[in-house]
């Protein structure tokens, strides 16, 4: 009962540290998720803005000589089309080399129609020459000039063509795509979200672990808590316990601000693509489970790191290692390959919980190893307990000097 | 009398580190900081440990509250090993030091209540016993201000009064007045003759002369690491002011060096 007792006594004082300061709750919790969804909102409306100034710009295309063959085409392209009343040579000189401006200017040779009639490729003469002037620092000119081009080689070939490829049926609306769309997005977030989650989680620990721990140490506040009658384990476990809490806050902040401005980030509304459906209840919470058995190894790791040092600043030095192994390993995913079979993988901290995370975001739900995972953090999350216990018994580690 | 403490052949070695060698101008990369020591002190009373700066006073203090371990030997508190039992020695015994520090965010209502659970001290007894020592120490006036507002005067008498959450029998009080102001200086001395009138036993320790003769029933004088001398305060004056007669101790122990 009082083991029970000061876990909770501990658990209440960390709490009681950690929302009475408001600072810090708001750098903690708040900021992250705050600071993530603004930014990745304000990126996605930024690609928006420029998709958008792309497809939707009053781009002019200027046409000399225009053929009579390609008039009705040129009629229906989606960009303002001018055949006369224009000075070419003003066009050139002048208006082209403005990249806010956005247009095109295509010149015909003059009788297009009959020069290519008349044309014989076997002929050595040189062939009838279509000029497109545009400037490549403007997006609108580019796009109207790929799209002009495009079309222009694509008639030049039809004049030979023998055969179409993946032509289009409108009756049927038939696609030969057969990529289903969720799983292009599980993909992507299979890769994604673990790397994210795995940096932010950590960065979460990070901003709480080692004040609570080495700072204690340095403020020497931990040694009137060590001549108390508690148990050093019921230290250890309180203060991972309470730790494990705050980070996994500043995780779900983290989360909730990636999830809540991934629509506009990847232009939901424009694309169709719907980021809530792909995942159900039983997704989000085996997500839980694993990361909050990530969150007990990474506090009981750095609570480990910031024990061994005698100040913040130096337990700030002695994680960065982890730090760097925590990230390279959330980019595995991204390396490619397919998630490992055997159990051996997943019993290898820090990389289960991102293998079982990607084989979740990704659809590829391994039920045994995402098990595995949560009980192999669970066991060293213990273990981690065990060794602190000892480390707070310690006197060389806790007094020396 | 009824002997609460019993400290038997204890003795604790430190490994120096490159530092620690340079401070101390020394080649050796062990030092000796407690030598076989063995004293004893009885219920309600107050026993001084008198010696220089890096006697072995605080390592002998923190080897009784069970922040260290000794190397060798024994200390029974209340009849609780300070090796195999600590946490029987810990809930009886209050340990102050200026090493020992308050949280700064909290405030002394909130940290006497934490200690307090701590100890296993039941709720409404804490709060009596809070509402008294408050008094007593005229902490109510400041109970609700973060202790990274009060002064050191304020903070010291905040830590004597949460260390004494629980009322222990035996106070460990390793240097009581350094660097306090003379009123708050007072108010401690004051206070821990009010302890031993009470029963409780005090082991103290000091390099102020005034202090021991003012507080002490019994005394050790200890040096390098060796207790000397243990005794009653007037055996060990033997007729001579304290100060007189530690430095001629000190003279007999260093070979007439000072």
């Amino acid at each position: 009962m009082r083991k029970r007792g000061n876990v909770w006594t501990i658990v209440r004082k960390e709490f009681a540290r950690f929302f009475g300061d408001r600072s810090l709750v708001f750098t903690t919790v708040i900021m992250p998720g705050l600071l993530i969804y603004i930014v990745y909102s304000l990126m996605g409306d930024n690609i928006g803005k420029s998709h958008h100034d792309d497809n939707e710009g009053p781009t002019t295309v200027y046409v000399d000589n225009l053929p009579e063959s390609l008039r009705g085409d040129f009629d229906s392209i989606p960009f303002q089309l001018v055949t006369k009343g224009f000075n070419a040579v003003a066009l050139i000189g002048d208006s082209l080399a403005d990249k806010e401006k956005s247009l095109i200017y295509v010149n015909f040779p003059p009788h297009f129609d009959s020069l290519i009639a008349a044309y014989d490729p076997m002929g050595g003469e040189a062939a009838p020459n279509v000029k497109i002037y545009h400037n490549s620092n403007s997006d609108n000119s580019e796009l109207a000039y790929q799209a002009v081009k495009t079309y222009l080689e694509e008639w030049e070939n039809s004049r030979n063509n023998m055969f179409d490829i993946n032509a289009e049926n409108p009756d049927t609306e038939e696609t030969f795509d057969m990529a289903d769309e969720n799983d292009s997005l599980g993909e992507i977030l299979g890769q994604l979200f673990p790397m994210l989650l795995m940096i932010l989680l950590f960065s979460g620990c990070m901003a709480v672990a080692p004040t609570s721990i080495a700072g204690e140490k340095e403020r020497g506040t931990i040694a009137t808590l060590l001549v108390t009658p508690m148990k050093r384990s019921e230290l250890a476990i309180g203060k991972i316990l309470s730790l494990s809490t705050f980070a996994m806050l500043s995780g779900l902040s983290s989360f909730l601000g990636i999830i809540f401005s991934l629509p506009r980030l990847l232009h939901a509304d424009e694309t169709g693509v719907d980021i809530a459906i792909p995942y159900g209840v039983g997704d989000y919470l085996l997500i839980l489970c694993v990361l909050i058995s990530t969150v007990l190894v990474l506090v009981s790791c750095i609570s480990i790191l910031s024990a061994l040092a005698k100040d913040v600043k130096s337990a700030g030095t002695l994680v960065l290692p982890l730090m760097l192994v925590v990230m390279f390993v959330g980019f595995t995913p991204m390396l490619g390959g397919d998630a490992p079979e055997g159990v051996t993988a997943y019993l290898v901290p820090f990389y289960n919980s991102v293998q079982s995370m990607a084989s979740i975001f990704s659809f590829e739900l391994k039920p045994a190893a995402v098990g595995i995972t949560v009980a192999a953090n669970l066991v060293y999350a213990a273990i981690s307990v065990w060794v602190l216990t000892r480390m707070f018994n310690s006197e060389r580690i806790m007094f020396g000097k | 009398m009824d002997e609460i403490l019993r400290v038997e052949g204890i003795s604790k070695t430190f490994t120096l580190s490159k530092k620690q060698q340079k401070i101390e101008r020394t080649t050796l990369r062990k030092k000796v900081a407690v030598d076989n020591l063995s004293f004893t002190a009885n219920r309600g009373e107050i026993f001084g440990l008198l010696g220089p700066n890096g006697a072995g006073k605080t390592t002998t203090l923190r080897i009784l509250a069970t922040l260290i371990k000794p190397d060798t030997g024994d200390a029974m508190l209340d009849g609780y090993s300070v090796v195999n039992e600590e946490e029987e020695v810990r809930s009886r015994i209050a340990f102050l030091t200026s090493e020992l520090k308050l949280e700064d965010f909290f405030t002394p209502n909130y940290l006497f209540d934490f200690f307090a659970r701590l100890h296993g001290v039941p709720e409404t007894e804490a709060a009596e016993r809070k509402r008294v020592m408050f008094e007593r120490f005229g902490i109510d006036k400041f109970a609700e201000v973060k202790v990274q507002n009060l002064s050191t005067g304020m903070k010291q008498k905040a830590s004597i009064v949460i260390s004494l959450a629980h009322n222990p029998d035996i106070i460990i009080f390793d240097e009581p007045t350094n660097g306090l102001d003379v009123l708050t200086a007072r108010t401690v001395t004051d206070f821990l003759a009010e302890m031993r009138q009470q029963g409780k036993t005090i082991i103290l320790s000091t390099h102020i002369f005034s202090l021991v003769e003012k507080l002490c029933d019994r005394v050790g004088i200890i040096i390098d690491g060796r207790l000397t001398h243990c005794d009653t305060l007037d055996a060990i004056r033997d007729g001579m002011s304290l100060e007189d007669r530690f430095f001629e101790i000190y003279k007999e122990q260093k070979g007439g060096e000072e």
